[in-house]
């Protein structure tokens, strides 16, 4: 068959694509994506000297999401929860002899705010990679920290994604466009379906989805 | 028509410099051939003198006040107080402390709160846990930060620069973008299910 054939039956969805290893993320440059969630998520997001907005990223450092929310004179928080979570020091071990995180210990230690402290949560696809033992807590925790009316964009991986794709660091470029940075390390852990989703955001008051073309359900939560 | 005299002839010699008046001309001349690549180097040395030097061995515990720029590669735990100075973090440095400091550039590891009264710069091999407040903060990729960032507009500087800097110094791996609609994505083997079919 031909490559030609194939990316046609790959595009109608008749056949998955070519895996690709890993290391070729390592080096792959990144990837300009448009964001509808993104761009909804930001509409309203704008703060003054007087009030600033409150906003936590939950992804990696990322200076171009600095740049972006300091010039909207918000507050920036940023806690890279997913690197916290391959933290060592967290683990316990078992009955059963296996390790799994301590949630007590990890939340004590990380996503430690006040209630209704933030206006605005970036938790981009982080659940997808969290340990499943943190991402229930975590979800609760979120809810807690976010005002009322507060919104969270989250995005999650459809099936046709595939457990090899790569973990992407996400950095703003425009209120509507991502920058996608593949980054080697941390394994999709789970694929989370629409339902998953609804009854994982279960005591937000709105979910809203947006399905891209690349395999990532975009969801926008208000509190 | 002029003619040159022969006085004229003979090369200009710079004009006496008025902290040797009195010495004679090649008195003068000799030295002064000699101390020009002397002076040159001088401002360097001045300016090292100006800066404290903590070197990576040494290990503070308590409040650390200082009216000169510092470099720190050491430990500290405490407080660190150079309220109109420049503070650099080197790349040992270990500090668990709150910082005042006019400019701070860390390479090294800070727990603690930063107050700078107008930059930051966190560069790529820095750590830090801990709320910046400041006017300005460049941070290079690679960077890792835990905390908030407030951005402080000073109103001197309003009309010269409104905006605040949040900007990324090199290193960055931006290489050619491509739209995400014409890449194929990876492999649509199924994954394992989330387990958040029920409600709580």
């Amino acid at each position: 068959m031909s490559s030609g054939q194939n990316f046609a039956r790959w595009f109608r969805g008749a056949a998955p694509a070519p895996a690709q290893p890993l290391e070729r993320a390592r080096t792959a440059p990144r990837i300009s994506r448009r964001c509808i969630g993104l761009g909804e998520f930001t509409h309203d997001l704008r703060g003054s000297e007087e009030h600033k907005p409150c906003v936590l990223d939950m992804g990696p450092t990322s200076p171009a999401n600095i740049t972006f929310l300091a010039d909207r004179s918000l507050r920036i928080y940023n806690e890279d929860i997913l690197r916290a979570a391959r933290d060592p020091s967290f683990l316990a071990r078992q009955e059963d002899g296996s390790q799994r995180i301590d949630a007590d210990k990890f939340f004590a230690e990380n996503v430690a705010y006040p209630q209704n402290h933030f206006d605005a949560i970036l938790f981009w696809d982080v659940a997808d990679y969290l340990p499943e033992e943190v991402v229930r807590p975590l979800v609760d925790r979120m809810h807690a920290i976010l005002r009322p009316k507060g919104s969270l964009l989250a995005f999650f991986h459809s099936k046709d994604a595939g457990l090899d794709s790569p973990y992407c660091r996400y950095h703003i470029v425009k209120p509507d466009t991502l920058e996608l940075e593949p980054e080697p390390g941390p394994r999709l852990q789970r694929i989370f379906n629409n339902r998953h989703i609804e009854n994982l955001f279960l005591d937000f008051g709105s979910r809203k989805f947006f399905l891209g073309r690349d395999n990532i359900r975009e969801v926008l939560v208000v509190r | 028509m002029w003619k040159p005299r022969p006085e004229d002839n003979r090369p200009t010699v710079n004009p006496p410099q008025p902290s040797q008046p009195s010495a004679p001309p090649v008195a003068a001349s000799a030295p002064a051939v000699v101390a020009q690549p002397k002076e040159t180097p001088k401002p360097v040395v001045e300016s090292r003198a100006d800066v404290g030097h903590i070197g990576k061995s040494v290990v503070i515990r308590g409040e650390l006040t200082g009216n000169e720029d510092l470099y720190l590669d050491g430990e500290i735990e405490g407080t660190v107080n150079l309220r109109d100075h420049k503070l650099v973090i080197g790349p040992n440095g270990k500090i668990k402390a709150t910082i005042t400091a006019r400019d701070l550039v860390l390479h090294g590891r800070v727990e603690g709160n930063i107050h700078a009264s107008e930059r930051v710069e966190l560069k790529r091999s820095c750590s830090l846990h801990g709320d910046v407040s400041t006017q300005r903060i460049a941070i290079e990729d690679g960077a890792y930060f835990k905390g908030a960032i407030d951005i402080k507009e000073h109103k001197e500087t309003r009309t010269e620069s409104r905006k605040p800097m949040a900007a990324v110094a090199g290193g960055l791996s931006n290489g050619g973008s491509s739209s995400v609609g014409s890449g194929p994505t990876l492999s649509a083997s199924s994954g394992t299910q989330g387990s958040f079919l029920e409600p709580k």
